[in-house]
């Protein structure tokens, strides 16, 4: 596996060990509602902080960022560093791998159809 | 989890009397009053801006995380799904997590926040809750997402009384999991470690 520094790759990642990852996030998110967290349905592509029925943090609001691989790598290694102020009070996913798995779990599962209608 | 593995009828009679002893027990206040002590309140206070903050930030999004455990055991009890004793395990539980909301709200009070209300809707799958299995692997996977929440919220807490405070709630959490998953007729501690 080839890795740019710490930075994780979804296509090193495992999405089958990124579903059990996953599980981590569920006491916040859910990938069809919003509930504490946003819905992460249709993630990909979706500017920062853009979702109209979630209340985000005025932080996450004027982040900027357009989720992808290398944001949501950059996002889930230390969410409260990567963007000052966030709501998400979560120390992050230390592990470049887990947040490989993580991420191609969530690239699958947020543009299945059957999920994500 | 997937809802349609789980077993059709998993309280066996040994399962049941488990779970009716566990129903027995009263868990302390300890976590309320370690989260809502003024001595770790004080030493809250002698942290920086930014530190205290971050640390308003975590206890919201653990309460939050609590508040809608608590709807959820709501969903759960009025269902009509659950039959004793898991109904009042649920209740129980459901009451724990009050415990953990209240001392949250108040711990995010004394350190300047403002807690976060609970929502009015969290959209839980209320279409895929048909048995009592379904109610209970829905509760677990809650319960599983506070323990990671509660681990990834412990190593970053600038308070260490705090951090000590949410680690209390963490176990309290796990022991839900675990006896959820009992119930489930699943291992109820799967590893020995919890991410």
């Amino acid at each position: 596996m080839l890795l740019v520094g710490s930075a994780a790759r979804a296509a090193d990642g495992d999405p089958a060990r990124g579903e059990a990852i996953y599980q981590r996030c569920l006491a916040c998110h859910a990938l069809e509602h919003n509930r504490v967290g946003p819905r992460h349905c249709g993630l990909f592509g979706r500017r920062s902080g853009s979702l109209p029925d979630y209340a985000y943090s005025a932080a996450m609001k004027k982040y900027g960022a357009t989720w992808n691989e290398e944001t949501l790598d950059h996002f889930l290694q230390n969410p409260l560093k990567a963007v000052p102020g966030t709501k998400m009070g979560y120390a992050g996913v230390k592990d470049s791998q887990e947040r490989a798995d993580l991420i191609a779990y969530l690239k699958q599962a947020t543009s299945d159809p059957k999920i994500c209608k | 989890m997937p809802i349609t593995t789980l077993h059709a009828d998993p309280i066996t009679p040994v399962r049941r009397s488990f779970l009716s002893g566990f129903g027995k027990i009263t868990l302390s206040a300890s976590a309320v009053a370690l989260l809502a002590g003024q001595d770790r309140l004080a030493l809250v206070g002698r942290a920086s801006a930014q530190t205290t903050n971050n640390d308003v930030t975590i206890l919201n999004s653990a309460l939050g995380a609590e508040q809608q455990a608590i709807a959820a055991y709501q969903l759960g009890a009025e269902s009509g799904l659950l039959q004793k004793p898991v109904l009042d395990l649920a209740v129980q539980f459901q009451g724990h997590h009050k415990q953990h909301a209240d001392a949250l709200a108040k711990a995010v009070q004394k350190v300047g926040g403002k807690p976060v209300a609970p929502l009015k809707d969290y959209g839980f799958p209320k279409d895929k809750l048909k048995s009592q299995n379904d109610v209970l692997a829905f509760a677990a996977t809650l319960e599983k997402g506070a323990v990671s929440a509660y681990l990834g919220a412990v190593p970053i807490l600038t308070d260490r009384e705090l951090a000590k405070a949410a680690a209390s709630i963490l176990g309290d959490e796990a022991m839900h999991w675990a006896v959820l998953r009992q119930a489930l007729g699943q291992n109820p501690v799967p590893d020995a470690f919890v991410s």
